[in-house]
């Protein structure tokens, strides 16, 4: 039996190993993928990001024992850098989620960010879409707050937690990452600690000047996932977010959008797949000499290549 | 004295490099200090006599704590044993004695020192295998029948249920007919180093403070003779620091329980005097000496300067040395004898107040009868043949060593200026500090091994193929099951309506703010077993998860 | 563009001794040699453990242990890896196991022990040249 009706079937195995070809982009992903679409779109997708340090993964665990009370099952996707020396990575989010790991309502996933950004956030989209065809009902996808990749994530995410914790230094985290805006709610976490009031008071006059009125005004929770503190208001204003984007047919647009940037950015590959499958190399060879010899620019380089391949050169 | 130096460096010693190099490019101790060809009176000059080394028993101690030293009493030889069922080591602190052995030391099992019972499912598979498992009482009665506890003193190694296992020991020494004033010995009970290194917590770090600091004041009050905290840093060293890093995390936790007591309202004068410490002595024999010299000076300093400790006893600080497990090789184990030699040897030119020397076939499993005794013997020879003992702290004045302890003690104190930045040993804890910092030596440790830059013999270097002949220690096939039958009679026998009363108690005053140790030995009194108290902390108290370094 | 296939390697500690060291030094040098490491922390049952390795697709399991529990523990672990059907996944062990031990240790399903003294080098070694291949 294939990958793609075990998985459906709700072989754990399979959804793992599914996930792993996703990582290796092996041949054949695609016809399970394409199996598993139509069995996708059922999760509420939530992406936690946050500095290092923050109690993201512990957060994440308190927050999966919370929805697994509701009754959901919860699939978990941890993304942590790969070492750009080595190739090799040191995946620890696990130690914070001990207790999940013999609850059959919950899949755990550690995954390493290996090549480039772009890469990251594709193959976490499709790691998403394994569990969400999995039945997963709820997929928090946990990344290190650094810029661009989270904001990739969270385009393909339907509610976005970013943790903070107080005395971090004067700034905001979130600011000084540029993931300010991506914050569907905030988690103050380690809220225990002296400073968590003002953190909390500096983001909601930084909410106030930067929210378009109308718009969702971002949540602001307070939490110790440690003692797991905070964590049923932080699951109930996820609750709430999605009730809001579904209400507002903000979540309609968002699936919108969303879609056809997948649809554009497939769309990219298919198409320089097949520039690729069809190019003589001796064309690419001329066109690059001319390039090193100045003779020609990059632009007007790709132009001509395009119009070889149209020619069927 | 420079320019003479000069003169040499220029002159002969140019004409012997150029002839022949040195072995090395760079030397450096087994923590990665360096170490210079030469120490001359340059290196020790402005040095300060009466300040800084001072005379044995007086401050800052660098000395030795002791105006007579080995000359007076030599340490006590304390070999930590334990495996099995009590009765097991009962007969092995017995033997020991015999052979000349002066304390009694404890080593417990993974589930004791974790507060299991040993039928609860977290201990299945290790009963009696990293000590001597205990559950109640009545196991506590066996260990030590037969024993004079109110003339040897004991030490246990036992840290989150290091309050039940006292009470266990106070109890049983009562039944006796001993009052617990006349009992001396040490429990370990410092969990800041379970946290930074060994891993062996159960609670938060809030709750197991509080619990350190009921047992210290419990100890100032009724047990004058008992040490309540040992701070260690053999484990840190275990698990990969360096010298500097163990002496100054070690130190930095003893601070932190200092603080502790005195945020509880006690006078420091009071409890002082009852801490006690705990090193790990490693392969670099003046690294460790000046290690131990430096700690002494330093906590004599914080005592009396940060503190404002007013009595000498609590200014000095007593301390017990083992001889490091981790430097044991599995291959040719005999070699392990020359190591712990050398080891005890610098731990006993460190002026260490007791002394625990590893059996060669630790690398390999618990040690045998004979292997024990050799290890016992090694000290006996350190004490009775070398004459090190005859005069006090031999290695004073020598230009390396001064050097050396006065360079280790001020790595340590940058290491307190960054704990201390951090905002002290709990948040350096929880932002991972510590265990960073250890596991970045211990990997940077095993780099240097694995690429022949350091020489393990018989390891990475001089191997042989010869298959190892030790023989190793067996254990009674029938030990779990024997334990298991006097753990289900005591829960038969015993008054169950009275243990629920006070297991009740106990977790009432938990809750609450009440010093817990009376609660705990009421309970014990009962026969309530260690689990069973254990969960009631746990239900109250909760249990850590680590933060994830790696 | 294919990327390389990566070893992905479970680094767990069963029982309940607390020593790490080991363990971290061990799940250091595969991320330096490229693996992808997950290590799962202490006192993992052997149901942890299976479960853990199950969801991670990993290649190969690395079990620190210095309690001396080792038996019962590899004991359960094997039959599990068997009932789940993680027959091909690469078991090494390390830690403080008596040479008397190997032969049942080996007939649980443990390929490899690396004791006392090993060097990270042969440990990694072995990994690449055992870890199956046959995935992705």
């Amino acid at each position: 039996m294939d990958l793609a009706q075990r998985l459906l079937d709700g072989d754990r195995r399979a959804a793992a190993r599914l996930i792993t070809l996703i990582e290796n982009g092996a041949d054949g992903v695609e016809l399970e993928l394409k199996q598993i679409y139509p069995h996708t779109g059922q999760a509420h997708i939530v992406g936690i990001t946050g500095p290092p340090g923050a109690g993201k993964s512990t957060l994440v665990s308190a927050l999966a024992r919370e929805l697994r009370g509701r009754g959901k099952t919860v699939g978990i996707i941890a993304v942590d850098p790969t070492s750009p020396f080595t190739g090799g990575a040191l995946l620890g989010d696990r130690i914070r989620m001990q207790e999940l790991s013999t609850d059959s309502g919950v899949f755990i996933r550690s995954m390493a960010s290996r090549g480039a950004l772009g890469g990251l956030s594709r193959a976490t989209a499709d790691a998403v879409k394994v569990l969400d065809a999995f039945g997963c009902n709820v997929i928090l996808v946990e990344t290190v707050g650094a810029g661009q990749g989270e904001v990739d994530i969270a385009r393909a995410a339907h509610s976005t937690i970013v943790v903070e914790v107080p005395g971090m230094g004067d700034e905001i985290q979130a600011i000084k990452a540029g993931i300010l805006e991506i914050a569907d709610v905030f988690a103050v976490n380690k809220a225990d600690k002296a400073g968590a009031e003002r953190t909390v008071m500096e983001l909601e006059m930084m909410l106030q000047m930067n929210t378009r009125p109308g718009a969702w005004f971002p949540l602001i929770v307070k939490t110790v996932a440690t003692s797991n503190k905070g964590i049923a208001e932080l699951a109930d204003a996820l609750e709430k977010h999605l009730r809001y984007l579904r209400d507002s047919g903000e979540l309609e647009q968002r699936l919108r959008a969303n879609t056809l940037r997948e649809l554009v950015d497939a769309a990219k590959e298919e198409f320089i797949g097949e520039l690729w499958a069809e190019l003589s190399q001796r064309d690419l060879a001329t066109l690059t000499q001319s390039m090193l010899d100045h003779h020609l620019d990059p632009r007007s380089a790709a132009k001509e290549l395009v119009r070889k391949f149209r020619n069927g050169s | 004295m420079a320019s003479k130096q000069k003169e040499w460096e220029e002159g002969l010693l140019c004409k012997s490099l150029q002839r022949a190099p040195e072995r090395r490019e760079q030397f450096v101790t087994t923590s990665g200090v360096p170490v210079e060809r030469l120490y001359t009176p340059v290196d020790i000059a402005g040095k300060d006599y009466a300040t800084e080394l001072g005379f044995p028993g007086e401050y800052p101690f660098t000395r030795g704590v002791h105006p007579t030293m080995y000359r007076g009493k030599l340490w006590t030889m304390r070999m930590f044993a334990g495996y099995g069922t009590a009765e097991e080591t009962n007969a092995r602190f017995k033997y020991l004695l015999e052979h000349g052995e002066t304390g009694l030391s404890v080593a417990f099992d993974m589930p004791t020192l974790y507060g299991y019972d040993a039928d609860q499912p977290m201990a299945c598979g290790e009963f009696g295998k990293c000590g001597v498992a205990i559950s109640s009482l009545a196991d506590m009665e066996v260990l030590f029948a037969g024993i004079p506890v109110d003339e040897i003193t004991t030490s246990m190694t036992i840290n989150s249920p290091a309050a039940i296992i006292w009470a266990m020991y106070v109890v049983a020494a009562e039944k006796r007919g001993i009052p617990r004033q006349r009992l001396g010995g040490t429990i370990q009970n410092d969990i800041l180093k379970e946290f930074i290194a060994q891993k062996e917590y159960i609670f938060p770090p809030g709750p197991s403070m509080r619990l350190i600091v009921d047992t210290i004041e419990f100890g100032a009050r009724e047990m004058p003779l008992w040490n309540t905290i040992s701070i260690s840093g053999y484990h840190i060293r275990e698990a990969g620091a360096t010298a500097v890093q163990e002496l100054a995390f070690t130190l930095y936790d003893g601070l932190a329980y200092v603080q502790a007591a005195i945020d509880r309202g006690l006078n420091v004068d009071d409890f002082a005097p009852r801490l006690s410490f705990f090193f790990n002595s490693h392969n670099d024999f003046f690294e460790e000496i000046a290690k131990f010299r430096a700690a002494r000076r330093i906590w004599a300093k914080e005592m009396r300067d940060r503190f404002d400790a007013k009595e000498p006893r609590s200014w000095l600080m007593r301390f017990h040395t083992q001889t490091a497990g981790c430097s044991l090789t599995a291959q040719q184990p005999e070699n392990n004898v020359v190591r712990t030699a050398l080891q005890a040897l610098a731990a006993v030119m460190g002026g260490t107040q007791s002394l625990h020397t590893n059996s060669m076939d630790e690398a390999l499993a618990l040690p045998s009868e004979k292997a024990a005794r050799v290890a016992l013997r090694t000290q006996q020879i350190i004490a009775h043949e070398s004459g090190v003992t005859n005069t006090i702290d031999p290695l004073a004045g020598s230009y390396f060593v001064e050097a050396l302890t006065d360079r280790t003690e001020r790595a340590a104190r940058d290491y307190f200026q960054k704990i201390d930045a951090l905002g002290g040993a709990i948040p350096a804890i929880e932002a991972g500090f510590f265990q960073r910092e250890i596991a970045d030596s211990a990997h940077r440790y095993q780099k240097e091994i694995d690429e022949g830059k350091r020489t393990i013999v018989g390891v990475n270097d001089y191997q042989t193929q010869e298959p190892t002949s030790i023989p190793l220690l067996k254990m009674d096939p029938e030990g779990e099951r024997k334990h298991l039958a006097r753990l289900n009679r005591v829960r038969q026998e015993r008054d169950n309506d009275e243990v629920r009363r006070r297991l009740q108690g106990l977790r009432q005053a938990a809750m609450g703010d009440a010093n817990t140790m009376p609660y705990i030995i009421d309970a014990v009194r009962a026969y309530a077993t260690l689990g069973e108290i254990m969960q009631v902390f746990r239900d109250v108290f909760g249990e850590y998860v680590e933060t994830p370094v790696l | 563009m294919k990327e390389r296939r990566k070893i992905r390697v479970l680094i767990a500690k069963p029982g309940l001794d607390g020593h790490d060291r080991g363990a971290k030094v061990v799940a250091r040098a595969l991320r330096d040699a490229g693996m992808e490491v997950i290590y799962s922390g202490l006192r993992q049952t052997p149901e942890m453990i299976v479960e853990t390795a199950i969801q991670e697709d990993v290649d190969v399991i690395g079990l620190s242990i210095l309690s001396g529990a080792h038996l019962p523990l590899f004991s359960r672990l094997g039959e599990l890896t068997r009932e789940q059907g993680l027959d091909r996944v690469l078991i090494v062990a390390g830690g403080i196991i008596p040479d008397e031990d190997m032969p049942a240790v080996r007939e649980m399903g443990i390929r490899a022990v690396f004791g006392p003294g090993s060097s990270t080098t042969d440990i990694v070694d072995f990994v690449l040249s055992n870890a199956p291949q046959d995935k992705g």
